[in-house]
């Protein structure tokens, strides 16, 4: 039952529901496990002056060798953007959470925004701006012109790399198959049916 | 000569830019030696600042500024207002007093040489503050509604109160009645792309690279905030990653871009946090409504009553058209609207897609189809009984209305004849299946518009607006009118938009991009051509600049709408509630479409949009201190692929001679409104259950 109150606000409820932490503070908890989970050790964090030392990092951009010196809190995502001028990744969210950033890393596809430069060391990066080959277009892209599959086209070079992802794993056999393995990325133009269209019809040419 | 191109269906002329990576958004027009600012909001909802400990954030590593109330300059501020401002009220002035007046407003902004160092500054600064006691709740007892100042005067565009007939008594009177609240969440735009802004000065030249939907009035406002003559302020946006109404206002971001890049005397690069637009850029108000239909038993509706009231922020009157299509929907001799505003310590609220008409029109349909079961009569029947012949709330004749054919051609699309009428009577295995109707409605407006067209002598042409396009497509329709008015093919036609020192356009919203700019280019092509009808073979180019607005009698004579019918199919589980939208179809009557494939993707991401409003979108305040608790991307549950069946949009033919000389009403709004009850009424169908407040939860549905 809704609560008779007009506009009824339930998000003290949902504070409560959470068994007395609050959904910030589990979010908190969560986010610190992970980074301890990646990190050397977890004194080599809370010892660190936050300074902007920095380190050496060497990646494969399209093909492109670059050695650069980074901050260690460099998200790839921004290398991509800010270091390198490869404007065409898109900063949705910087949470993880809409897809407009993903690249593909060593072949997979990962949202840059969580992906943090100094632990990919070599790795192999590919994003929008290295598909095109002799001035053709890459087969999902024409795809994704053919079949409408944007508007904005904001949230377009992170749905070609992750469809690109999709189809290299086997996960673009049929339309129900594409929905979910493309539910990573967001559009908020709503442009899925043109979007799964697009990867469908990719995936028969490949 | 023509070459036909209006009406065919080409993909988009910018659709390689697109998916290439080329297309360049605000935050991707990085300039040499710029600098990042990261703004600190506040942490309480209503209040002073009393402290800010800039010492220490200063101190750290590659931080060039600390911009707060305390030393930030004192801006000008001059009035400025154009029409997609509140009327009443006076925006917030950015980091110019101590005093906080919603959660999350600007209270400093740090400025680094790196993002890193500027986020890094920003999480550490201290700010201490007095709070007060912010009124968030609208059932808390001292949010008291007012009635909007705009609303008062009896030509008011969105009048506080309407009458004709007497409603009430015939309510009293009805042998059948509908009589209920309506709820509908607040929500944010959450366009993909941030709000970002890149601020460069030269001397006291100011350029923006800026998301903006309204680049005239940016430039316009932010000279405006700066004192600064409008020619100094250059505003340029060629791409929009989005953004449904939340950039059609300059907000106070656009003004500490500047003032940041001012200080440290460097351009200074400023993109919003996910977390930042849930609070800084406007929100679709939360609404109340009172809707209550009477009818006779054989279903003419004999009145309507509508009395909504929507939050607004403590300094400014939002408003919206919440009780407009009320009053021309139906044909009743008996009706009364009533909006009211209900100021609250929030940021104010503003246009989201199809503002005010989609949570309207949700009340207003959702009660008409509980009146159908009441009645017993199929929701299509008791719609064309009660259709109109005009107007009958300004009375006068629509200049077209389709509202009927759509729901012909939908219906038959859609296979509604298979429904079978009763709740609960629809099954698929265990899961309840439902089907649900709703029409939809949205004024053809058209705004003062003008156009640069210019021929040059390799045979190309040049088309300039200050235009914007977030997505519908824009660049492909005006080119496609452009090449169509001048005879050439659409490969020698060059539109552009997006720049303030383009001849004005009007705002990117509303649904009149295509009327307004459309109409616009079509006269500045006409009169290029007249101009080189007196120069043949002069070999150089030839510019002509024309404007167009709506013809006035047309205007005067006229009552001007879209109309549209949707169609939906759920399936609910009975056993743990969860509701799947299965398909759903959508006819419109829009006037002429002049690009088929585009006007398809719009109205079906409209349709995406309106299944987001009825099944997940809510920004939760926390009502201790107005702060939204789900303001991250996972949480603000929104449509995924996943949740998105098939959907179908048709467009029916309509001749309008009479909105403007291309025939076209617009189609931005039209394909959200009408979705959210269309999947309310189908939940009604399948589980017997009516929920009235948006979104609808499995919770919602849970004890059926
Ligand atoms: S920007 Fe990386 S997932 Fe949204
Ligand atoms: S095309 Fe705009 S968000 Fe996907």
């Amino acid at each position: 039952m809704k609560s008779e109150k007009p506009f009824s606000d339930d998000a003290v409820q949902i504070e409560q529901n959470c068994g007395g932490l609050s959904r910030r503070a589990i979010l908190l908890t969560v986010g610190g496990v992970a980074a301890l989970a990646a990190a050397p050790t977890a004194q080599s964090i809370s010892e660190r002056p936050p300074t902007a030392s920095t380190g050496r990092v060497r990646l494969v951009v399209n093909g492109k060798p670059h050695e650069l010196d980074l901050d260690p809190r460099r998200s790839l995502l921004d290398v991509l953007r800010e270091t390198l001028d490869l404007t065409g990744t898109k900063k949705g969210c910087n949470q993880g959470a809409c897809g407009a950033c993903t690249v593909l890393l060593n072949d997979r596809r990962v949202v840059s925004c969580l992906t943090l430069a100094a632990m990919h060391d070599g790795a192999q990066i590919r994003t929008i701006e290295g598909l095109e080959a002799n001035g053709e277009l890459h087969p999902l892209q024409t795809a994704f012109v053919e079949h409408d599959g944007l508007q904005c086209g904001f949230c377009t070079p992170g749905q070609i790399m992750s469809g690109i992802g999709c189809i290299a794993e086997g996960h673009a056999g049929t339309p129900d198959e594409i929905r979910f393995w493309m539910s990573g990325n967001i559009c908020r133009c709503g442009a899925y049916p043109g979007i799964v269209a697009a990867v469908a019809d990719a995936a028969k040419r490949a | 000569m023509t070459t036909n191109v209006i009406g065919k269906p080409l993909p988009r002329v910018d659709g390689r830019a697109k998916v290439t990576g080329v297309a360049r958004y605000a935050a991707d027009f990085n300039q040499p030696g710029q600098a990042c600012a990261v703004i600190v909001g506040a942490t309480v909802g209503l209040g002073r600042v009393t402290g800010i400990d800039t010492g220490p954030v200063e101190k750290m590593p590659g931080v060039i500024a600390v911009i707060t109330h305390r030393n930030a300059p004192r801006l000008p501020y001059a009035p400025h207002k154009s029409y997609i401002d509140p009327a009443t009220g006076e925006r917030l002035h950015v980091l110019q007093d101590d005093h906080v007046r919603f959660y999350g407003q600007p209270v400093a902004v740090v400025v680094a040489d790196t993002i890193e160092q500027a986020e890094r500054g920003a999480a550490a600064l201290h700010i201490s503050y007095t709070p007060e006691r912010p009124i968030i709740d609208p059932a808390d007892a001292q949010a008291l509604p007012v009635v909007p100042e705009a609303g008062k005067q009896p030509d008011a565009r969105l009048p506080a109160d309407t009458a004709r007939g007497s409603a009430d008594s015939a309510l009293a009177d009805a042998p059948m009645r509908v009589d209920e609240i309506y709820e509908i969440a607040r929500e944010n735009h959450n366009p993909m792309e941030p709000h970002a802004t890149v601020a460069a000065w030269n001397g006291n030249r100011l350029t923006l690279w800026s998301k903006s939907q309204f680049v005239v009035n940016e430039q316009a406002e932010v000279a405006a905030v700066f004192g600064l003559p409008s020619e100094n302020v250059q505003v340029i946006c060629p791409f929009i990653g989005g953004a449904f109404g939340t950039t059609l206002r300059t907000w106070p971001h656009v003004t500490l871009a500047a003032m940041a890049a001012r200080q440290v005397a460097r351009p200074v690069k400023l993109v919003l946090t996910r977390k930042q637009m849930f609070f800084m850029t406007g929100h679709r108000p939360r609404t109340l409504q009172r809707m209550a239909l009477g009818a006779t038993v054989d279903g003419k509706l004999t009145c309507i009553v509508h009395e909504g009231t929507g939050e607004t922020s403590r300094y400014e009157e939002f408003m919206e058209a919440l009780t407009s299509v009320t009053t021309f929907l139906y044909s009743t001799p008996n009706v009364r609207t009533r909006y009211r505003l209900l100021p609250l310590d929030i940021g104010t609220p503003n246009h989201m897609r199809g503002p005010g008409e989609a949570s309207g029109v949700f009340a207003l349909e959702c009660a008409v189809d509980e009146l159908s079961y009441k009645l017993g009569m199929d929701p299509i029947d008791l719609r064309r009984r009660n259709e109109p012949a005009i107007d009958e709330g300004e009375n006068r004749p629509f200049s077209s209305r389709s509202l009927m054919k759509c729901y012909d051609l939908a219906a038959e699309r859609f296979g509604w004849s298979r429904r079978s009428p009763e709740p609960r009577s629809m099954r698929d295995g265990r899961l309840l299946v439902g089907m649900g109707v709703a029409s939809a409605s949205y004024p053809a407006f058209h705004a003062p518009a003008s156009a640069r067209a210019r021929l040059l002598a390799d045979g190309t042409a040049e088309v300039e607006v200050a235009a914007s396009d977030m997505g519908p497509g824009t660049y492909t329709s005006m080119t496609q009118v452009a090449a169509e008015t001048l005879g050439l093919p659409v490969e020698r036609v060059c539109f552009s938009l997006g720049r303030s020192d383009y001849p004005p356009a009007p705002s990117h919203g509303g649904s009149w991009t295509m009327a307004s700019v459309g109409s616009a280019v079509r006269a500045a092509c006409l009169a290029v051509q007249k101009e080189a009808g007196k120069h043949p073979q002069s070999g150089r180019p030839i510019e002509a600049i024309a404007s167009s607005q709506r013809d006035p009698d047309a205007a005067a004579r006229f009552s001007m709408h879209a109309f549209g019918a949707v169609f939906a199919e759920v399936a609910v589980d009975p056993d743990v509630g969860t509701i799947r939208l299965r398909r759903a179809v959508g006819a419109y009557g829009i006037g002429r479409v002049v690009n088929p494939r585009l006007a398809r993707s719009q109205c079906i991401g409209g349709m995406v949009g309106g299944m987001g409003m009825a099944l997940m979108e809510r920004t939760v305040l926390d009502s201790r201190d107005g702060r939204p608790v789900n303001a991250h991307m996972a949480d603000y549950l929104l449509p995924v692929n996943l949740d998105i069946p098939q959907l179908e949009a048709h467009f029916v033919e309509e001749l309008d001679p009479h909105v403007n000389a291309l025939g076209v009403k617009g189609l931005g709004e039209i394909a959200l409104v009408g979705m959210a009850p269309a999947i309310a009424n189908a939940i009604f169908h399948a589980t017997g259950k009516r929920v009235r407040a948006s979104p609808i939860r499995i919770e919602d549905v849970l004890t059926v």
